[in-house]
Protein backbone atom coordinates (compact mmCIF):
# COMPACT_ATOMS: atom_id res chain seq x y z
CA UNK A 1 0.00 0.00 0.00
CA UNK A 2 2.71 2.22 1.07
CA UNK A 3 6.07 1.76 -0.40
CA UNK A 4 9.22 3.79 -0.14
CA UNK A 5 12.17 3.43 -1.92
CA UNK A 6 15.62 5.04 -1.31
CA UNK A 7 13.53 7.97 0.35
CA UNK A 8 16.34 10.53 1.40
CA UNK A 9 15.96 14.08 2.96
CA UNK A 10 19.07 16.15 3.11
CA UNK A 11 18.86 19.59 4.81
CA UNK A 12 21.17 22.04 4.22
CA UNK A 13 21.65 24.12 7.32
CA UNK A 14 23.97 26.89 7.76
CA UNK A 15 26.46 24.09 9.41
CA UNK A 16 26.47 22.18 6.14
CA UNK A 17 24.54 19.66 4.78
CA UNK A 18 22.09 17.57 7.54
CA UNK A 19 20.89 14.03 6.24
CA UNK A 20 17.33 13.46 7.81
CA UNK A 21 16.46 10.53 6.32
CA UNK A 22 19.03 8.29 4.62
CA UNK A 23 18.17 5.65 1.30
CA UNK A 24 14.77 4.52 3.96
CA UNK A 25 13.61 1.71 2.09
CA UNK A 26 10.50 0.14 4.05
CA UNK A 27 6.56 -1.08 3.16
CA UNK A 28 3.51 -0.98 4.81
CA UNK A 29 -0.04 -3.14 3.37
CA UNK A 30 -2.97 -2.65 3.52
CA UNK A 31 -4.69 -3.23 7.21
CA UNK A 32 -1.36 -2.84 8.53
CA UNK A 33 0.04 -0.34 10.96
CA UNK A 34 3.48 0.36 10.93
CA UNK A 35 5.06 2.56 14.13
CA UNK A 36 8.39 4.28 13.39
CA UNK A 37 10.51 4.49 16.20
CA UNK A 38 13.65 6.14 17.65
CA UNK A 39 15.26 9.36 19.65
CA UNK A 40 14.58 12.43 18.72
CA UNK A 41 15.95 14.02 15.15
CA UNK A 42 16.29 10.32 14.29
CA UNK A 43 14.33 10.74 10.92
CA UNK A 44 10.92 9.23 11.99
CA UNK A 45 8.81 12.07 11.83
CA UNK A 46 10.65 13.64 8.66
CA UNK A 47 10.04 10.32 6.85
CA UNK A 48 6.40 10.16 7.79
CA UNK A 49 6.22 14.45 6.52
CA UNK A 50 7.81 13.26 2.99
CA UNK A 51 5.11 10.81 2.78
CA UNK A 52 2.39 13.61 2.22
CA UNK A 53 4.99 15.96 1.25
CA UNK A 54 4.97 18.41 4.08
CA UNK A 55 8.83 18.15 3.72
CA UNK A 56 9.60 17.99 0.17
CA UNK A 57 12.23 14.17 -0.38
CA UNK A 58 15.91 15.40 -1.83
CA UNK A 59 15.39 11.82 -3.50
CA UNK A 60 13.72 8.66 -3.56
CA UNK A 61 9.95 7.24 -4.41
CA UNK A 62 6.98 6.94 -2.46
CA UNK A 63 4.22 4.57 -4.00
CA UNK A 64 1.05 4.60 -2.37
CA UNK A 65 -1.41 2.32 -3.88
CA UNK A 66 0.98 1.42 -7.10
CA UNK A 67 1.18 4.86 -8.14
CA UNK A 68 4.19 7.15 -8.05
CA UNK A 69 3.01 10.39 -5.58
CA UNK A 70 5.60 12.55 -7.91
CA UNK A 71 2.21 12.06 -10.28
CA UNK A 72 -0.04 13.92 -8.12
CA UNK A 73 -0.64 17.68 -7.34
CA UNK A 74 0.78 17.98 -3.63
CA UNK A 75 -2.96 19.52 -2.64
CA UNK A 76 -5.15 16.83 -3.97
CA UNK A 77 -2.39 14.22 -2.83
CA UNK A 78 -2.55 14.80 0.98
CA UNK A 79 -6.46 15.55 0.67
CA UNK A 80 -6.22 11.33 0.34
CA UNK A 81 -4.06 11.05 2.78
CA UNK A 82 -5.28 11.09 6.22
CA UNK A 83 -3.25 13.01 9.07
CA UNK A 84 -3.40 13.12 12.87
CA UNK A 85 -0.40 15.20 14.56
CA UNK A 86 0.29 15.29 18.32
CA UNK A 87 -1.17 18.93 18.80
CA UNK A 88 -4.22 17.69 17.47
CA UNK A 89 -4.94 21.20 15.41
CA UNK A 90 -8.87 21.22 15.60
CA UNK A 91 -9.95 24.42 14.16
CA UNK A 92 -11.10 26.42 16.62
CA UNK A 93 -13.42 28.46 15.04
CA UNK A 94 -15.11 25.29 13.72
CA UNK A 95 -17.80 23.08 15.50
CA UNK A 96 -16.84 19.44 15.62
CA UNK A 97 -18.95 18.67 12.50
CA UNK A 98 -17.30 21.35 10.51
CA UNK A 99 -14.04 20.13 11.67
CA UNK A 100 -14.65 16.69 10.58
CA UNK A 101 -16.01 17.96 7.08
CA UNK A 102 -12.99 19.90 6.53
CA UNK A 103 -11.76 17.34 3.59
CA UNK A 104 -14.83 16.39 2.58
CA UNK A 105 -16.01 19.84 1.99
CA UNK A 106 -12.73 20.66 0.39
CA UNK A 107 -13.39 17.58 -2.20
CA UNK A 108 -16.42 18.97 -3.11
CA UNK A 109 -19.13 16.30 -1.13
CA UNK A 110 -22.53 16.77 -1.01
CA UNK A 111 -23.31 18.76 2.23
CA UNK A 112 -25.84 16.46 3.20
CA UNK A 113 -23.80 13.59 2.68
CA UNK A 114 -20.32 14.96 4.17
CA UNK A 115 -23.01 15.66 8.02
CA UNK A 116 -24.26 11.95 7.84
CA UNK A 117 -20.71 11.04 7.36
CA UNK A 118 -19.62 13.37 10.48
CA UNK A 119 -22.61 11.82 12.52
CA UNK A 120 -21.38 8.20 11.41
CA UNK A 121 -17.80 9.32 12.68
CA UNK A 122 -18.75 10.77 16.14
CA UNK A 123 -20.38 7.18 16.75
CA UNK A 124 -17.30 5.04 15.89
CA UNK A 125 -15.44 7.23 17.97
CA UNK A 126 -17.92 6.79 20.56
CA UNK A 127 -19.10 9.86 21.41
CA UNK A 128 -22.65 10.99 20.87
CA UNK A 129 -23.44 13.01 17.89
CA UNK A 130 -25.93 14.75 19.16
CA UNK A 131 -23.79 15.89 22.08
CA UNK A 132 -20.93 16.74 20.38
CA UNK A 133 -21.35 17.48 16.62
CA UNK A 134 -22.34 21.55 17.31
CA UNK A 135 -19.86 21.60 20.14
CA UNK A 136 -16.20 23.65 19.26
CA UNK A 137 -13.50 22.28 20.13
CA UNK A 138 -12.66 24.18 23.43
CA UNK A 139 -15.76 22.66 24.67
CA UNK A 140 -13.67 19.04 24.64
CA UNK A 141 -11.59 17.39 27.11
CA UNK A 142 -7.74 16.36 25.54
CA UNK A 143 -9.10 13.03 24.86
CA UNK A 144 -12.42 13.79 23.16
CA UNK A 145 -10.33 16.50 20.79
CA UNK A 146 -8.10 13.24 20.24
CA UNK A 147 -10.57 10.95 19.11
CA UNK A 148 -12.59 14.19 16.87
CA UNK A 149 -8.80 14.59 15.47
CA UNK A 150 -8.68 10.90 14.24
CA UNK A 151 -12.19 11.48 12.91
CA UNK A 152 -11.11 14.30 10.95
CA UNK A 153 -8.61 12.08 9.24
CA UNK A 154 -10.98 9.12 8.78
CA UNK A 155 -13.62 11.59 7.35
CA UNK A 156 -13.16 11.28 3.59
CA UNK A 157 -11.97 7.53 4.34
CA UNK A 158 -8.70 7.82 2.77
CA UNK A 159 -6.66 4.32 2.25
CA UNK A 160 -3.68 5.66 4.19
CA UNK A 161 -2.96 7.30 7.53
CA UNK A 162 -0.24 8.78 8.98
CA UNK A 163 0.01 9.62 12.44
CA UNK A 164 2.64 11.80 14.37
CA UNK A 165 2.58 10.44 17.94
CA UNK A 166 -0.97 11.18 18.17
CA UNK A 167 -1.87 10.22 21.55
CA UNK A 168 1.61 11.89 23.04
CA UNK A 169 -0.15 14.39 24.64
CA UNK A 170 -3.02 12.48 26.18
CA UNK A 171 -2.84 11.70 29.83
CA UNK A 172 -1.58 7.49 30.17
CA UNK A 173 -5.25 5.98 31.39
CA UNK A 174 -6.80 8.16 28.35
CA UNK A 175 -3.98 7.05 25.86
CA UNK A 176 -4.22 3.17 27.12
CA UNK A 177 -8.38 3.76 26.12
CA UNK A 178 -8.31 5.54 22.87
CA UNK A 179 -5.16 3.28 21.60
CA UNK A 180 -8.10 0.67 22.04
CA UNK A 181 -10.25 2.58 20.30
CA UNK A 182 -8.18 2.99 17.47
CA UNK A 183 -6.66 -0.83 16.92
CA UNK A 184 -10.48 -2.06 17.17
CA UNK A 185 -11.17 0.95 14.59
CA UNK A 186 -8.53 -0.20 12.35
CA UNK A 187 -9.62 -4.02 12.77
CA UNK A 188 -12.54 -2.76 10.90
CA UNK A 189 -11.48 -0.45 8.29
CA UNK A 190 -8.13 -1.61 7.44
CA UNK A 191 -6.14 1.58 6.31
CA UNK A 192 -2.46 1.29 6.20
CA UNK A 193 -1.21 3.14 9.30
CA UNK A 194 2.16 5.01 9.77
CA UNK A 195 2.72 6.02 13.31
CA UNK A 196 5.28 8.04 14.65
CA UNK A 197 6.12 7.16 18.70
CA UNK A 198 9.06 7.31 20.88
CA UNK A 199 6.54 5.07 23.45
CA UNK A 200 8.53 1.22 22.91
CA UNK A 201 5.24 0.06 24.76
CA UNK A 202 2.70 2.03 22.37
CA UNK A 203 5.15 0.34 19.65
CA UNK A 204 4.49 -3.13 21.03
CA UNK A 205 0.86 -2.79 21.60
CA UNK A 206 -0.36 -1.08 18.04
CA UNK A 207 2.38 -1.87 15.35
CA UNK A 208 2.75 -5.26 13.19
CA UNK A 209 5.49 -3.54 12.05
CA UNK A 210 8.32 -1.40 13.74
CA UNK A 211 10.67 1.08 12.01
CA UNK A 212 14.02 1.50 13.92
CA UNK A 213 15.75 4.79 13.34
CA UNK A 214 18.84 6.56 14.12
CA UNK A 215 20.69 9.36 12.56
CA UNK A 216 18.25 9.19 9.38
CA UNK A 217 18.62 5.45 8.85
CA UNK A 218 16.31 2.75 9.00
CA UNK A 219 18.38 0.69 11.63
CA UNK A 220 15.40 -2.40 11.83
CA UNK A 221 12.17 -3.05 9.87
CA UNK A 222 10.87 -5.82 11.65
CA UNK A 223 7.72 -7.33 14.01
CA UNK A 224 7.27 -6.32 17.09
CA UNK A 225 8.69 -9.51 18.31
CA UNK A 226 11.36 -10.02 16.06
CA UNK A 227 12.75 -6.36 16.86
CA UNK A 228 12.45 -7.15 21.03
CA UNK A 229 13.05 -11.05 20.67
CA UNK A 230 16.49 -10.57 17.86
CA UNK A 231 17.72 -6.64 18.32
CA UNK A 232 19.36 -6.25 14.75
CA UNK A 233 22.02 -4.17 17.07
CA UNK A 234 23.55 -2.77 20.11
CA UNK A 235 21.35 0.62 19.84
CA UNK A 236 18.55 -1.41 19.22
CA UNK A 237 18.46 -3.54 22.23
CA UNK A 238 19.02 -0.37 24.27
CA UNK A 239 16.62 1.44 22.98
CA UNK A 240 13.87 -1.20 23.20
CA UNK A 241 14.91 -1.63 26.77
CA UNK A 242 16.67 -4.42 28.92
CA UNK A 243 13.56 -6.04 30.27
CA UNK A 244 12.48 -6.55 26.22
CA UNK A 245 11.58 -10.12 26.66
CA UNK A 246 9.09 -8.45 29.20
CA UNK A 247 7.69 -6.40 26.75
CA UNK A 248 6.58 -9.41 25.03
CA UNK A 249 4.29 -10.42 26.77
CA UNK A 250 1.82 -8.07 25.68
CA UNK A 251 2.18 -9.66 22.35
CA UNK A 252 1.23 -13.19 23.14
CA UNK A 253 -2.07 -14.16 23.84
CA UNK A 254 -2.27 -16.40 26.59
CA UNK A 255 -4.17 -19.18 24.18
CA UNK A 256 -0.58 -19.01 22.88
CA UNK A 257 1.22 -20.54 25.66
CA UNK A 258 -1.07 -23.62 27.28
CA UNK A 259 -0.03 -26.91 27.70
CA UNK A 260 -2.25 -28.98 25.46
CA UNK A 261 -4.46 -32.15 26.53
CA UNK A 262 -5.99 -30.60 30.00
CA UNK A 263 -7.41 -33.13 32.15
CA UNK A 264 -10.65 -31.81 33.69
CA UNK A 265 -12.36 -33.63 37.05
CA UNK A 266 -16.34 -33.30 37.33
CA UNK A 267 -17.69 -32.62 41.37
CA UNK A 268 -19.19 -35.92 41.19
CA UNK A 269 -16.33 -37.41 40.42
CA UNK A 270 -14.46 -39.34 43.13
CA UNK A 271 -10.96 -38.16 44.55
CA UNK A 272 -9.39 -41.43 43.52
CA UNK A 273 -9.84 -40.46 40.00
CA UNK A 274 -9.04 -36.77 40.34
CA UNK A 275 -5.67 -38.43 42.08
CA UNK A 276 -4.99 -40.56 39.05
CA UNK A 277 -5.42 -38.28 36.86
CA UNK A 278 -3.02 -35.88 38.55
CA UNK A 279 -0.18 -38.97 38.71
CA UNK A 280 -1.24 -39.26 34.89
CA UNK A 281 -0.50 -35.72 33.43
CA UNK A 282 2.20 -35.16 36.33
CA UNK A 283 0.18 -32.35 37.35
CA UNK A 284 -0.36 -31.24 41.68
CA UNK A 285 -3.47 -29.36 40.51
CA UNK A 286 -6.44 -30.40 38.47
CA UNK A 287 -9.10 -28.09 37.86
CA UNK A 288 -13.10 -28.85 38.32
CA UNK A 289 -15.61 -27.93 35.76
CA UNK A 290 -18.92 -27.88 35.90
CA UNK A 291 -21.94 -29.09 33.03
CA UNK A 292 -21.44 -26.39 30.70
CA UNK A 293 -17.36 -26.79 30.83
CA UNK A 294 -16.78 -23.53 32.90
CA UNK A 295 -13.62 -24.10 35.69
CA UNK A 296 -15.63 -24.22 38.89
CA UNK A 297 -12.54 -25.05 41.65
CA UNK A 298 -9.39 -26.89 41.61
CA UNK A 299 -8.47 -30.00 43.79
CA UNK A 300 -4.64 -30.58 44.82
CA UNK A 301 -3.03 -33.67 44.72
CA UNK A 302 -1.98 -33.65 48.49
CA UNK A 303 -5.82 -33.25 49.42
CA UNK A 304 -7.19 -36.12 46.69
CA UNK A 305 -4.57 -38.62 47.54
CA UNK A 306 -5.34 -41.60 49.73
CA UNK A 307 -8.90 -40.00 50.89
CA UNK A 308 -12.46 -40.97 50.14
CA UNK A 309 -15.23 -38.24 48.67
CA UNK A 310 -16.08 -36.65 45.55
CA UNK A 311 -14.47 -33.92 44.77
CA UNK A 312 -17.25 -31.72 44.66
CA UNK A 313 -16.55 -32.04 48.64
CA UNK A 314 -12.94 -31.44 48.82
CA UNK A 315 -12.36 -28.50 45.60
CA UNK A 316 -11.01 -25.05 46.54
CA UNK A 317 -11.78 -22.19 44.50
CA UNK A 318 -9.71 -20.37 42.14
CA UNK A 319 -8.30 -17.63 42.81
CA UNK A 320 -8.18 -16.08 39.06
CA UNK A 321 -9.28 -17.31 35.41
CA UNK A 322 -7.85 -15.83 32.09
CA UNK A 323 -9.30 -15.30 28.75
CA UNK A 324 -7.65 -17.31 25.53
CA UNK A 325 -7.15 -13.51 24.31
CA UNK A 326 -5.72 -11.66 27.02
CA UNK A 327 -1.98 -11.00 26.73
CA UNK A 328 0.41 -12.77 28.96
CA UNK A 329 1.09 -9.52 30.92
CA UNK A 330 -2.07 -9.39 32.35
CA UNK A 331 -1.46 -12.98 33.03
CA UNK A 332 1.76 -13.09 35.02
CA UNK A 333 -0.03 -10.39 36.50
CA UNK A 334 -2.63 -12.30 37.98
CA UNK A 335 -0.27 -14.77 38.52
CA UNK A 336 1.65 -12.49 41.14
CA UNK A 337 -1.15 -11.20 42.16
CA UNK A 338 -2.62 -14.08 43.55
CA UNK A 339 1.36 -15.84 44.69
CA UNK A 340 -0.22 -18.99 42.22
CA UNK A 341 2.16 -20.66 39.39
CA UNK A 342 -0.65 -21.08 37.48
CA UNK A 343 -4.15 -20.18 35.95
CA UNK A 344 -6.74 -21.63 34.37
CA UNK A 345 -7.71 -20.24 30.82
CA UNK A 346 -11.48 -19.83 29.79
CA UNK A 347 -12.34 -19.07 26.27
CA UNK A 348 -14.85 -16.43 24.87
CA UNK A 349 -18.21 -18.49 26.64
CA UNK A 350 -16.46 -19.26 30.07
CA UNK A 351 -15.63 -22.70 29.26
CA UNK A 352 -12.32 -24.06 30.29
CA UNK A 353 -9.58 -24.67 27.69
CA UNK A 354 -6.67 -25.34 29.54
CA UNK A 355 -3.59 -24.61 32.30
CA UNK A 356 -1.46 -21.16 32.01
CA UNK A 357 1.38 -22.42 34.07
CA UNK A 358 4.33 -20.04 34.43
CA UNK A 359 6.83 -22.76 32.68
CA UNK A 360 4.84 -22.87 29.73
CA UNK A 361 5.06 -18.90 29.63
CA UNK A 362 9.52 -19.29 29.66
CA UNK A 363 9.02 -22.12 27.33
CA UNK A 364 7.09 -20.15 24.95
CA UNK A 365 8.92 -17.02 25.06
CA UNK A 366 11.97 -18.93 25.17
CA UNK A 367 11.07 -20.85 21.84
CA UNK A 368 12.74 -17.79 19.55
CA UNK A 369 16.26 -18.06 21.77
CA UNK A 370 16.97 -21.68 21.34
CA UNK A 371 18.93 -22.48 18.44
CA UNK A 372 16.88 -24.29 15.56
CA UNK A 373 18.05 -27.56 15.84
CA UNK A 374 17.36 -27.75 20.33
CA UNK A 375 14.08 -26.07 19.18
CA UNK A 376 13.64 -29.41 16.67
CA UNK A 377 14.70 -31.84 18.98
CA UNK B 1 -25.18 75.42 32.16
CA UNK B 2 -23.83 77.76 29.55
CA UNK B 3 -22.45 75.26 27.45
CA UNK B 4 -26.11 72.86 27.94
CA UNK B 5 -28.13 76.27 26.76
CA UNK B 6 -25.24 76.69 23.55
CA UNK B 7 -25.46 72.47 22.77
CA UNK B 8 -29.27 73.03 23.22
CA UNK B 9 -29.38 75.53 20.72
CA UNK B 10 -27.02 74.47 18.30
CA UNK B 11 -28.18 70.76 17.96
CA UNK B 12 -29.00 70.68 14.59
CA UNK B 13 -25.06 72.25 13.85
CA UNK B 14 -23.59 69.67 16.19
CA UNK B 15 -25.29 66.80 13.98
CA UNK B 16 -24.17 68.01 10.88
CA UNK B 17 -20.63 68.30 12.18
CA UNK B 18 -20.83 64.92 13.97
CA UNK B 19 -21.72 63.45 10.75
CA UNK B 20 -19.13 65.59 8.93
CA UNK B 21 -16.55 63.85 12.04
CA UNK B 22 -17.57 60.12 11.29
CA UNK B 23 -17.84 60.71 7.01
CA UNK B 24 -13.90 61.86 7.47
CA UNK B 25 -12.99 58.93 9.99
CA UNK B 26 -15.30 56.63 8.97
CA UNK B 27 -14.15 56.77 5.17
CA UNK B 28 -10.36 56.56 6.20
CA UNK B 29 -10.71 54.01 8.33
CA UNK B 30 -12.70 51.92 5.96
CA UNK B 31 -10.21 52.25 3.17
CA UNK B 32 -7.39 51.60 5.95
CA UNK B 33 -8.79 48.47 6.87
CA UNK B 34 -9.00 47.49 2.86
CA UNK B 35 -5.46 48.35 2.41
CA UNK B 36 -3.83 47.63 6.05
CA UNK B 37 -5.37 43.90 6.67
CA UNK B 38 -4.09 43.09 3.42
CA UNK B 39 -0.36 44.19 4.14
CA UNK B 40 -0.64 42.84 7.28
CA UNK B 41 -1.59 39.27 6.18
CA UNK B 42 1.25 39.96 3.14
CA UNK B 43 4.01 40.99 5.24
CA UNK B 44 3.44 37.24 7.36
CA UNK B 45 5.54 36.15 4.26
CA UNK B 46 8.81 37.68 4.80
CA UNK B 47 10.18 39.18 8.21
CA UNK B 48 12.48 41.86 7.01
CA UNK B 49 9.60 43.31 5.12
CA UNK B 50 7.36 42.93 8.03
CA UNK B 51 10.25 45.31 10.04
CA UNK B 52 10.65 47.91 7.10
CA UNK B 53 6.65 48.27 7.09
CA UNK B 54 5.68 48.08 10.50
CA UNK B 55 8.76 50.36 11.25
CA UNK B 56 7.71 52.77 8.55
CA UNK B 57 3.94 52.79 9.47
CA UNK B 58 5.21 53.52 13.16
CA UNK B 59 7.40 56.73 11.70
CA UNK B 60 4.49 57.66 10.34
CA UNK B 61 2.19 57.36 13.66
CA UNK B 62 5.12 59.74 15.43
CA UNK B 63 4.37 63.11 12.77
CA UNK B 64 2.55 65.54 14.72
CA UNK B 65 -0.97 65.64 13.33
CA UNK B 66 -1.13 69.59 12.30
CA UNK B 67 2.50 69.00 10.55
CA UNK B 68 0.95 66.21 8.39
CA UNK B 69 -1.53 68.24 7.29
CA UNK B 70 1.02 71.28 6.83
CA UNK B 71 2.96 68.58 4.19
CA UNK B 72 -0.11 67.32 2.40
CA UNK B 73 -2.10 70.81 1.47
CA UNK B 74 0.99 71.82 -0.89
CA UNK B 75 1.34 67.72 -2.42
CA UNK B 76 -2.76 68.03 -2.50
CA UNK B 77 -3.01 71.24 -4.11
CA UNK B 78 -1.89 70.38 -7.85
CA UNK B 79 -5.08 68.24 -7.84
CA UNK B 80 -6.76 71.43 -6.72
CA UNK B 81 -7.62 69.39 -2.70
CA UNK B 82 -5.39 71.41 -0.89
CA UNK B 83 -7.64 72.12 1.90
CA UNK B 84 -10.96 70.24 3.21
CA UNK B 85 -11.99 66.83 2.87
CA UNK B 86 -9.20 64.94 1.32
CA UNK B 87 -5.93 65.66 3.56
CA UNK B 88 -8.20 65.21 6.09
CA UNK B 89 -9.08 61.65 5.05
CA UNK B 90 -5.42 60.77 3.71
CA UNK B 91 -3.85 61.96 7.27
CA UNK B 92 -6.85 59.65 8.92
CA UNK B 93 -5.49 56.79 6.42
CA UNK B 94 -1.90 57.17 7.30
CA UNK B 95 -2.43 57.15 11.05
CA UNK B 96 -4.45 54.07 10.97
CA UNK B 97 -2.51 52.31 9.27
CA UNK B 98 -0.11 51.04 12.33
CA UNK B 99 -2.61 49.61 14.50
CA UNK B 100 -4.39 47.86 11.81
CA UNK B 101 -1.30 46.57 10.28
CA UNK B 102 0.61 45.50 13.38
CA UNK B 103 -2.50 44.01 14.62
CA UNK B 104 -2.91 41.90 11.80
CA UNK B 105 0.66 40.97 11.44
CA UNK B 106 0.62 39.98 14.98
CA UNK B 107 -2.98 37.81 15.06
CA UNK B 108 -1.64 35.91 11.63
CA UNK B 109 1.95 34.83 12.95
CA UNK B 110 0.40 34.18 16.51
CA UNK B 111 -2.21 31.27 14.92
CA UNK B 112 -0.77 27.96 16.21
CA UNK B 113 1.63 26.51 14.15
CA UNK B 114 -0.19 23.06 14.75
CA UNK B 115 -2.97 24.65 12.87
CA UNK B 116 -1.20 25.78 10.15
CA UNK B 117 0.22 22.38 9.53
CA UNK B 118 -2.70 20.64 10.01
CA UNK B 119 -4.36 22.86 7.28
CA UNK B 120 -1.40 21.81 5.21
CA UNK B 121 -1.14 18.41 6.02
CA UNK B 122 -5.00 18.09 5.15
CA UNK B 123 -5.00 19.55 1.91
CA UNK B 124 -5.88 22.91 2.04
CA UNK B 125 -4.42 25.59 -0.36
CA UNK B 126 -2.73 28.37 1.00
CA UNK B 127 -5.91 30.70 0.36
CA UNK B 128 -7.90 28.17 1.59
CA UNK B 129 -5.60 28.39 4.79
CA UNK B 130 -6.03 31.76 4.95
CA UNK B 131 -9.87 32.53 4.83
CA UNK B 132 -11.14 29.56 6.24
CA UNK B 133 -8.56 29.50 9.13
CA UNK B 134 -6.22 31.69 9.72
CA UNK B 135 -8.57 35.41 9.25
CA UNK B 136 -11.27 33.84 11.15
CA UNK B 137 -9.12 33.13 14.31
CA UNK B 138 -7.43 36.50 13.40
CA UNK B 139 -10.64 38.31 13.90
CA UNK B 140 -10.47 39.59 16.95
CA UNK B 141 -6.84 40.76 17.19
CA UNK B 142 -7.71 42.63 14.31
CA UNK B 143 -10.62 44.39 15.13
CA UNK B 144 -8.91 45.66 18.22
CA UNK B 145 -6.67 47.10 15.94
CA UNK B 146 -9.11 48.80 13.88
CA UNK B 147 -11.02 50.26 17.34
CA UNK B 148 -7.66 51.49 18.71
CA UNK B 149 -7.16 53.46 15.01
CA UNK B 150 -11.35 54.59 15.19
CA UNK B 151 -10.26 56.19 18.50
CA UNK B 152 -7.30 57.52 18.04
CA UNK B 153 -8.19 58.98 14.75
CA UNK B 154 -11.41 60.44 16.26
CA UNK B 155 -8.96 62.77 18.20
CA UNK B 156 -6.65 63.87 15.39
CA UNK B 157 -9.85 64.33 13.31
CA UNK B 158 -10.28 67.48 15.61
CA UNK B 159 -7.51 69.03 14.73
CA UNK B 160 -8.57 68.53 11.10
CA UNK B 161 -10.97 71.73 11.60
CA UNK B 162 -7.76 73.78 11.05
CA UNK B 163 -7.56 72.71 7.10
CA UNK B 164 -11.01 73.60 6.53
CA UNK B 165 -12.41 69.43 7.03
CA UNK B 166 -15.21 70.62 9.30
CA UNK B 167 -15.87 68.27 11.84
CA UNK B 168 -16.30 69.06 15.56
CA UNK B 169 -12.85 70.35 15.77
CA UNK B 170 -14.59 73.05 14.50
CA UNK B 171 -16.12 73.68 17.59
CA UNK B 172 -12.30 73.65 19.02
CA UNK B 173 -11.04 75.97 17.27
CA UNK B 174 -13.53 78.31 17.26
CA UNK B 175 -13.89 78.01 20.89
CA UNK B 176 -10.52 79.34 21.21
CA UNK B 177 -10.28 82.03 18.31
CA UNK B 178 -13.23 83.48 20.15
CA UNK B 179 -11.90 82.40 23.80
CA UNK B 180 -15.81 81.26 24.07
CA UNK B 181 -15.62 77.99 26.49
CA UNK B 182 -18.97 76.92 25.37
CA UNK B 183 -17.97 75.97 22.12
CA UNK B 184 -14.63 74.49 23.24
CA UNK B 185 -16.35 72.20 25.57
CA UNK B 186 -18.89 71.41 23.33
CA UNK B 187 -16.46 70.35 20.96
CA UNK B 188 -14.46 68.85 23.31
CA UNK B 189 -17.04 66.49 24.95
CA UNK B 190 -18.33 65.54 21.65
CA UNK B 191 -15.38 64.29 20.88
CA UNK B 192 -14.74 62.65 23.54
CA UNK B 193 -18.41 60.92 23.56
CA UNK B 194 -17.87 60.34 20.05
CA UNK B 195 -14.86 57.98 20.55
CA UNK B 196 -16.40 55.97 23.62
CA UNK B 197 -19.40 55.43 21.69
CA UNK B 198 -17.54 54.09 18.71
CA UNK B 199 -15.49 52.43 20.73
CA UNK B 200 -18.51 50.58 22.24
CA UNK B 201 -20.22 49.64 18.96
CA UNK B 202 -17.00 48.37 17.57
CA UNK B 203 -16.76 46.40 20.26
CA UNK B 204 -19.88 45.09 19.56
CA UNK B 205 -19.09 44.84 16.05
CA UNK B 206 -15.90 42.96 17.03
CA UNK B 207 -17.81 40.07 19.32
CA UNK B 208 -20.39 39.54 16.20
CA UNK B 209 -17.69 38.67 13.93
CA UNK B 210 -15.74 36.59 16.09
CA UNK B 211 -15.90 32.98 15.43
CA UNK B 212 -18.12 31.64 18.49
CA UNK B 213 -15.18 28.68 18.80
CA UNK B 214 -12.84 31.39 19.35
CA UNK B 215 -14.61 34.38 21.81
CA UNK B 216 -13.00 34.11 25.33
Amino acid sequence: MIKLENLTKIFETPSGPVTAADHVNMDVAEGEICVLLGPSGCGKTTTLKMINRLIQPTSGKIIINGKDTDAYDTVELRRTIGYVIQQIGLFPNMTVEENICVVPDLLGWDKVKSRKRAAELLETINLDPGTFLKRFPKELSGGQQQRVGVARALAADPPVMLMDEPFGAIDPINREVIQDEFLKIQKRLGKAVMFVSHDIDEAVKMAHKVAIFRGGKLEQFDSPDNVLAHPANSFIADFVGGDRTLKRLRLVTAGRALATGAPVVHAADSLDKAAGLMKEHGRETIVMVDQQGAPRGFVRLEIAQGRKGTVGEFHGALPATIGMQEDLRTAVSLMFMHDVSWLACVDADGAFRGYLTQRGITHLLGETYRPATQAAA
Amino acid sequence: MDTLIFIQENLDTLTARTIEHLAIVGVAVGLAILSGVPIGIAITQNKRVADAVLYTASMIMTIPSIALFGVLIPVLSHIGQGIGYAPAVIAVLLYSQLPIIRNTYTAITNVDPALREAARGMGMTAWQRLFRVEIPIAVPVIMAGVRMAVVINIGITAIAAYIGAGGLGTFISRGISQTDPRQLITGALAVSLLAIAADFVLLWLQGRLTPKGVRA
